[in-house]
């Protein structure tokens, strides 16, 4: 039985690199095919057998999906963002700090706010591109100043996070209704608040791809610092971890991470991907490492299951995906003995 | 280090003690806002010392402890931890730290017990990989503490005195010189209670310092070989025989303490 979990849980993990894999290589053509000489060529060769195999899937399957660019977009941006959104959101779940990427997206939404006004004020064209990348910065600094805060009033109470949470909303409304009477916007902000596969543009999908390495990258390596911060706060800071820095850089790590996965999941819905998977990957899981796994491939399945039905139905991927996921923490609860173990404790 | 200076007839020698001082606190002070917590205190806890900290509730005995181990940094007064500036103190490796806490995440995060005592080579592994030499310190520590046949089973599936002793292996792992201690046993059973503590008199006896802070008067007295009784103030510092001859406790913890009955039948 223990075997076949742990044979179960290689292939899942197999699966999802070569995943990660092919995204990443599209991704990559997607970009060199804008680029001029020899790169621009191979890119763009590449990129169009890309497509041409899609063509040969959907013929195989009788669909209409992976032959066109902005669903393969779709679809690399999901596999990434279904790795990096709950391998930070492991940690955050197990930091008590689940909240924060709930946080983190609605200042998101605030940035995307900035972004509009920024847009219609200086005359830049508002592309969702621009946009994700004024949420970026905005919603990294504010990760900062969340980190700030916290350090300075020693807990992530509810208070200081209920109070950034709204009113970086209410700001982010504001902004966005005085900066429709300057200039009218292209992008539809409903579209950042439940996602769409509409916006995940070219930069959307490379900044995802960047993230992606460049978070994955960052676990990695400090994966020792991260447990043992997240597991036992004071000896951490007894065997002398600076606490705060990795602290400063798992939330920073959020806010890029939420900003990457806003896109498909939109502003309010996108927290879910970072801990639904967590707290089903928690049932199960035994050892840490595997639950960090689990929790990567159960989030895998939720958002290509989640994509599959948004694109087949027509609807926002968003909600598809947390729904998927939620089945998924269900049913873990249900074959979970540890949850009857609790109770029969407590 | 201190010097010993030897009077042999006219002849001086000068002998260097080899019992250092692990712990050097010096006139410290802290206080949480207006709210003074340690006051004053001053102890010298040399290497090898099983030193209980006792105090009424609220005394600034965790204070007192976080201080003396760099989690704090006083307002006022000097603290020297192996000879060095507590704050400057950079071997995290040598301090073992167990508390109360320690013990929180293990109810919900999946965590392998193997995966705790690992945590204990981290200081020395910095950002390098964990080694077979690491691996095999972390079998030791297992075997030592009588969990090795557990080393796979999730923290939360453990009782009370198996936890307790996972996160002592861990101390053990990481090669400590220092255990600093925080009620360790809260939740535990009787039983598991006394080999714990059996445990800790043998790793004392193998020279590893010991801070201990505990609410049983009676178990600590028994097992410590030094006390410090707290209330913001230090009220005695020394050993327990002298301790127990002292009124220091009911001075600490005040003239209508039903302690002082429990402990002076």
């Amino acid at each position: 039985m223990k075997r076949l979990r742990h044979a179960l849980e290689g292939v899942g993990l197999g699966i999802t690199v070569l995943l990660a894999l092919f995204a990443l290589s599209f991704i990559a053509l997607d970009w060199m095919r804008h680029l001029p000489g020899f790169v621009g060529s191979v890119g763009t060769d590449g990129f169009f057998q890309v497509t041409d195999w899609g063509q040969s899937l959907d013929e195989l399957f009788g669909t209409n999906v992976f032959q066109h660019t902005f669903t393969l977009r779709s679809f690399s941006t999901g596999i990434l963002i279904a790795i990096v959104g709950p391998l930070v959101g492991t940690f955050l779940v197990h930091r008590q700090m689940a909240l924060i990427g709930e946080t983190l997206a609605h200042t998101a939404f605030a940035g995307v706010a900035v972004g509009v006004l920024a847009t219609g004020l200086t005359g830049i064209s508002a592309t969702s591109d621009n946009l994700v990348f004024a949420a970026l910065i905005v919603s990294a600094l504010a990760a900062l100043g969340l980190q700030w805060l916290t350090a300075h009033t020693d807990s992530y109470g509810d208070v200081p996070i209920a109070i950034v949470l709204t009113g970086s909303f209410a700001v982010g409304t504001l902004l966005i209704s005085w900066g429709r009477n300057i200039t009218p916007i292209p992008v539809d902000t409903e579209d950042f608040l439940f996602g769409s596969l509409a916006i995940v543009s070219s930069g959307g999908t490379r900044l995802v791809g960047v993230l992606t390495i460049v978070v994955v990258g960052l676990v990695i390596v400090n994966y020792k610092q991260f447990l043992f911060i997240t597991f036992d706060e004071q000896a951490a800071r007894v065997a002398r971890v600076n606490v705060s820095a990795y602290n400063s850089l798992l939330i920073v790590m959020t806010a890029v991470v939420v900003v990457g996965a806003m896109q498909i999941l939109g502003v309010i819905l996108v927290a879910g991907l970072l801990v639904i998977p967590s707290a089903a990957a928690s049932q199960i899981g035994v050892t840490f490492k595997e639950t960090l796994v689990l929790s990567v491939i159960i989030g895998q399945i939720s958002v290509l299951s989640g994509l599959w039905f948004a694109i087949a139905a027509s609807v926002p991927p968003g909600g598809s995906i947390i729904v998927a996921a939620i089945v998924i923490y269900l049913f873990a609860v249900l074959v979970s003995d540890r949850a009857i173990g609790q109770i029969s404790v407590h | 280090m201190g010097i010993i200076t030897l009077f042999t007839g006219t002849v001086v020698t000068e002998v260097e003690t080899t019992v250092s001082a692990v712990i050097e606190v010096e006139n410290v002070s802290f206080s949480y806002g207006d709210t003074q917590a340690v006051e004053d205190v001053s102890l010298t806890v040399p290497e090898g010392t099983f030193l209980g900290l006792i105090g009424p509730n609220g005394s600034g005995k965790t204070t007192l402890l976080h201080l003396m181990i760099g989690l704090r940094t006083p307002d006022s007064g000097n603290i020297r931890l192996f000879g060095q500036p507590a704050a400057e103190f950079e071997a995290g490796e040598r301090i073992g730290y167990v508390s109360q806490r320690s013990t929180d995440r293990g109810e919900t995060m999946p965590v392998s017990v193997r995966e705790t005592v690992l945590m204990g080579r981290f200081a020395h592994a910095g950002h390098n990989r964990i080694t077979d030499e690491d691996r095999a310190i972390v079998d030791d520590a297992l075997e030592r503490v009588g969990i090795r046949d557990l080393e796979n089973r999730s923290i939360s599936a453990l009782s009370g005195g198996q936890r307790q002793r996972t996160f002592i292996a861990r101390a053990l792992a990481s090669e400590a010189d220092l255990l600093a201690l925080d009620e360790p046993t809260v939740g535990v059973d009787a039983e598991s209670r006394t080999e714990f503590y059996d445990l800790l008199d043998e790793l004392n006896q193998e020279g590893i310092t010991i801070l201990l802070i505990e609410h049983d008067v009676d178990i600590l007295t028994e097992h410590v070989d030094n006390i410090a009784c707290l209330n913001q103030r230090l009220y005695h510092h020394g050993d327990t025989v002298s301790f127990l001859e002292s009124d220091a406790i009911a001075a600490a913890y005040g003239p209508s303490s039903r302690v002082i009955a429990h402990n002076h039948p």
